[in-house]
């Protein structure tokens, strides 16, 4: 966790695994553009659902503050984006003025989230996230009138794509000999910014906040009782977990080129909630295996479930599209029943439950 | 005034069958703290259900009353199975586990029900045929119809039956013993398993009678239905108190009203700055605004660190 | 229909085995001497040639009902066409669909539209709905693939200044405009009440339906919102009785039209109820019952009963799959453009037919289809509807070519 210059355990110990892990990386996009161009797009979202199942990790996860409202931050940061950048207001501001925009906006949102809901616990809490999460998605859904300024439901187009330059990531182009597509592009800017997000998530776990959501998480009473400010460092949770859904939808507007208020519905909360809890909370490792399983999983089948199907029973019994939905929510369940802990949960976590059953 | 009078009996009738759903979710978690996003799904299954064996028998020349209690009877008994058969295989197993844990498998549950749903009633929106022969009746310049008379006597009955159940018989002590501390009942010779099963058995069937008066009363049928229906019964339990089940009622009632003075009046209040499409807003506005004041709901006591 | 299927399948297996014969089939014209024109009972080793068309729709999710008739209708299509044993560049055409889901999100919809292009299909039709549309047309476009879809309308999906997005609906200003002077005109409306179920196509439909209502000179008493998932509407109902309107509008689909209209009922409104083409159908009849009586509602596109393919598809789409829904029709005529611009440019090439199909002039079962500069359909026909006896009546019909029938009963047998 320390400086690479006083001493480096971290590094001397992991260095072969970092260098895999790189290397892995590097090579996706032009591994999966080898299935076709549709998994480099699925790799993009995999890792945009990396970034905001961390976001809410860090208030699920280690604040303990059910959030059913993520969605919300997420919304912001894309109209944010979607409103700056495009001929909606004429406005065209390059992508690196406005992702901080868009966080900050975000994280404006958290704290007002946070603000009236501070008394409430667990599934209070959980319901009036949710609403919050509703009354954005409503209000961006209805403000063209009286004053026209998120189109409505009919959303906003032409979103610039993230340009340096000349160089767009809208287009195929050229780099060292290597064609590299516009999906293959937002690859790499995507993982730049889950390493930043990973960073931040890492350094917070052991800080002294980190510490103080966890004895929040834990016991808010007790927590209170040892001095700390538990107002401030639960507002801090939801302000930075809202900061990273604000640049993950800033992002998402720039991919798609398109925002719209269907984009936010109460069931992507409930996706990324379930990512971060099926992945094993609060637990790094863990919550990007949710994000990458849960989104890799539905297309995965997508591909596989026609194949799969006539394999099985020699014909098509189902509908393909009805069975993978089907099958998608019998995997939660049955991954929750036997791993009730997550898939890779954090060995603390894993230890309070062997204790609980004893 | 008869406006107003109109849009309190349109809200009444929307109230109680928000109420008996919110009963659903409210005896789960008093005693086991578990919000089953399922229960949404029971509803719709229980009035797809009833759908199916009133449609059969339709033909048979039984008085239409009939055939809708018949329906009734089967879609009941059918999601009492359904409600025992969710917390034998998907949350007895966990529930020692994380708090979190059962919550993903009741949305997974909710998913895996939505789309068996499909697969069997079709994508298409089904008609449900009315066996009630509606009449309309005036009062004072406001209209209402038999039906949604049925509807408001018929959960009055099923919520006195039910305060009965808990409050003066011994499976209902036994649950008030069970929500206030499972291990302490647990060492009086109360049978937690029973009890959290009948919990299940209990709200899946007041789900299916809920999804019945909401077949009769709007006619259609969806395998969507139970999603929204579900989060209005939610959030109308929240704001009783989760877990009391007063408070669900009340919760219930006062979240149908809501809805119908929030969009037959948000408009005027507000200059018509804000219209009916910020009718759900107010319900929402309405919920936090509650629990500022009272954070665990209108009936909800204070209750120690649950999370 | 049934006839022709049956030599249809023969010739695909007889087709089949010549291709597995043969090895592969994309030599162009080394294996055109076969004799082309030769009668279709005869195994002839004609090569054939597998062309994809790709359609995109919900099939899971609230929408799901329209997304399935989406897919029928194009699925029909292509089974006609099929069944027609086209010939292009020397070759016969067996038409392939890839239906995918899009379950109505946008994300979704990016991700199955580079499926499609992995796949490298011919064309595209879809999505159904515009927020899927729209982010889809732009990798749409970069594959150079013509897209038409059957029930986007948000205007903005053609104003992208894209030469690859068509759309096979008429827009809601055209549709809104009739709807709106017809309600004043025809109906007498003096007041007028608006609901809008907040989704692109209610909320726009809804705006421009006020706008010529206003302009024939009505006023608008109440203008009043609910969702595409209610199904309680007596709230807003009740403020709308309040008002005494002498017409209601709904922008919105039948699914939340059938119980509205019972509940206008049950509220003793005495207003006359309009909608667009959302609820303009057989299904609103079935959920509205007896309440549906003399519902007035418009349809894109000329009445079935004046076209001489339309009364055919119906009949076609009922047998196979049972009640057309809203959009089949159109999602059928959009496959059949793409179909005849290939034919047209004698290539299956987007590159070569794309331009073909903006000069398309084909006459479907919705009326005449043909493009303008943006790829929308030009002067789309607008016919307004009276339910009577349970049945869609027509009243009359506005813009839009008819076809001459006799010349395009033919065309659509060739």
């Amino acid at each position: 966790m320390n400086g690479p210059s006083t001493k480096h355990p971290y590094w001397r110990q992991h260095w072969l695994g970092l260098m895999l892990v790189v290397g892995v990386l590097l090579a996706v996009p032009f591994v999966a553009a080898l299935g076709g161009q549709a998994w480099v797009r699925i790799a993009n979202f995999a890792i945009l659902y990396v970034f905001l199942a961390l976001g809410l990790n860090i208030v699920v996860g280690y604040a303990g503050l059910l959030d059913l409202g993520y969605v919300a931050f997420y919304a912001v940061g894309a109209y944010c984006y979607a409103l700056l950048a495009s001929p909606h207001f004429g406005i065209h501001l390059p992508f690196w003025v406005i992702l901080p925009c868009g966080a900050a906006l975000a994280c404006l949102f958290g704290v007002l989230l946070g603000a009236p809901t501070l008394k409430l616990r667990g599934d209070y809490l959980a319901i009036v996230t949710l609403g919050f999460g509703e009354i954005i998605r409503i209000f961006m859904n209805n403000l063209n009138a009286p004053i026209n300024i998120t189109n409505g439901a009919q959303g906003i187009t032409l979103i610039d794509p993230v340009r340096i330059g000349d160089f767009s990531f809208a287009r195929t182009s050229t780099v060292f000999g290597i064609a590299i597509s516009g999906p293959q592009k937002y690859y790499f800017l995507l993982v730049a910014l889950a390493a930043l997000v990973i960073v931040v998530n890492i350094r917070l776990q052991n800080s002294r906040i980190g510490r103080a959501w966890q004895a929040i998480r834990e016991d808010e009473v007790a927590a209170k009782a040892c001095g700390i400010n538990t107002r401030n460092i639960k507002l801090l949770a939801f302000a930075m977990g809202a900061s990273f859904g604000g640049i993950a939808g800033g992002v998402f507007a720039a991919m798609q080129g398109f925002v719209s208020p269907e984009s936010f519905s109460l069931m992507e909360s409930i996706t990324i909630l379930a990512m971060v809890v099926l992945g094993g909370m609060g637990h790094i490792p863990g919550v990007i295996l949710g994000a990458i399983l849960l989104t890799g999983l539905p297309e995965a089948l997508r591909y596989g479930i026609e194949p799969l199907q006539k394999a099985v029973f020699g014909r098509m019994i189902i509908d393909p599209e009805s069975l993978r939905m089907l099958v998608f929510g019998l995997a939660l369940v049955l991954v929750m029943r036997f791993r009730p802990a997550g898939l890779w949960p954090s060995s603390l976590r894993r230890r309070e439950l062997a204790e609980a059953t004893d | 005034m008869d406006t107003l009078l109109q849009q309190l009996i349109n809200g009444l009738t929307l109230g109680a069958v928000y109420a008996l759903v919110a009963l659903g979710y409210t005896m789960v978690y008093g005693i086991i703290g578990l919000i089953n996003f399922a229960h949404g799904e029971v509803v719709m299954i229980g009035t797809m259900v009833a759908f199916t064996v009133i449609v059969s028998l339709a033909g048979s020349g039984m008085p239409p009353l009939l055939i809708l209690g018949i329906g009734l009877l089967v879609a009941v008994v059918a999601c009492m199975v359904l409600g025992w058969g969710l917390e034998r295989v998907a949350y007895r197993p966990l529930r020692h586990a994380p708090r979190l844990t059962p919550l993903i498998t009741a949305i997974g549950m909710s998913i895996v029900l939505q789309n068996i749903a499909m697969i069997i009633w079709g994508r298409n929106y089904i008609t449900f045929p009315p066996m009630i022969d509606k009449q309309i009746y005036e009062f004072a310049g406001a209209s209402f119809t038999n039906v949604q008379v049925a509807i408001v006597v018929l959960a009055a009955l099923v919520m006195i039956g039910l305060t009965y159940l808990v409050q003066r018989t011994r499976m209902g002590m036994a649950m008030r013993a069970t929500a206030q501390n499972q291990h302490v009942a647990l060492l009086m010779g109360v049978d937690i398993d029973r009890v959290i099963a009948m919990a299940f058995i209990i709200g899946s069937a007041l789900g299916a009678l809920a999804g019945c008066m909401v077949g009769s009363y709007y006619e259609i049928a969806h395998y969507q239905m139970g999603f929204m229906l579900g989060l209005k019964a939610f959030t109308a339990a929240v704001l009783g108190g989760i877990g009391n089940m007063a408070g669900a009622m009340a919760g219930g009632l006062l979240l149908g009203i809501i809805e119908a003075l929030g969009a037959g009046y948000i408009g005027d209040l507000t200059g018509n700055f804000l219209g009916s499409h910020y009718q759900d807003i107010f319900a929402f506005m309405v919920l936090i605004v509650v629990l500022m004041f009272r954070p665990s709901g209108l009936f909800g006591e204070r209750t120690g660190d649950r999370a | 229909m049934k006839q022709a299927h049956i030599p249809g399948v023969l010739m695909v297996l007889a087709a089949s085995v010549a291709m597995i014969g043969c090895g592969k089939k994309e030599e162009p014209k080394a294996a055109a001497p076969a004799p082309a024109p030769a009668a279709a009972p005869a195994p002839a080793p004609k090569p054939e040639m597998v062309v994809k068309i790709g359609h995109v729709a919900p099939l899971t999710g609230p929408i799901a009902h329209l997304g399935k008739d989406n897919e029928n209708g194009a699925r029909l299509a292509v089974d006609d066409a099929n069944a027609k044993k086209l010939e292009i560049d020397g070759k016969i055409v067996k038409f392939e669909l890839l239906g995918e889901d899009d379950q109505a999100d946008p994300k979704t919809g990016t991700v199955v539209a580079q499926k499609l292009v992995d796949a490298k299909v011919a064309g595209v039709v879809g999505h159904l709905n515009s927020g899927t549309t729209i982010p889809a047309s732009a990798i749409y476009n970069q594959a150079g693939l013509p897209q038409i879809s059957p029930s986007a309308t948000n205007p903005k999906y053609t104003q992208q200044g894209f030469n690859t997005t068509f759309r096979v609906m008429a827009n809601d200003i055209q549709q809104g405009s009739v709807v709106g002077t017809y309600a004043v005109k025809d109906m007498g409306a003096k007041k007028v009440a608006i609901i809008d179920d907040r989704t692109a196509y209610g909320q726009g439909l809804a705006d421009e339906v006020e706008k010529a209502a206003k302009a024939a000179g009505a006023n608008i008493v109440a203008r009043e919102f609910t969702t595409d998932k209610a199904t309680d509407f007596k709230a807003i109902l009740t403020k709308i009785k309040a008002k005494n309107p002498d017409v209601i509008f709904l922008g919105g689909m039948d699914a939340i039209g059938g119980p509205m209209l019972k509940q206008i009922k049950e509220l003793g409104i005495k207003a006359k109820f309009t909608t667009g083409d959302g609820g303009c159908s057989p299904e609103l009849i079935k959920l509205a019952g007896a309440a549906s009586e003399g519902v007035i509602c418009t349809q894109a596109g000329l009445p079935v009963d004046k076209l001489p393919n339309g009364q055919k598809f119906v009949e076609d789409f009922t047998k196979k799959y049972g009640q057309i829904q809203i959009y089949s029709p159109y999602s059928y005529d959009a496959v059949m453009v793409l179909v005849d611009a290939m034919k047209r440019a004698n290539s299956v090439d987007p590159v070569k037919y794309l331009p073909e199909v903006g000069k398309a002039s084909y006459d479907g079962v919705t009326g005449k289809v043909e493009f303008d500069e943006k790829g929308d359909i030009k002067n789309g026909a607008i016919t307004v509807f009276e339910i009577k006896d349970g049945k869609l009546v027509t009243l009359k019909s506005e813009g839009g070519t008819a076809p001459a029938a006799p010349a395009a009963a033919p065309e659509a047998k060739k």
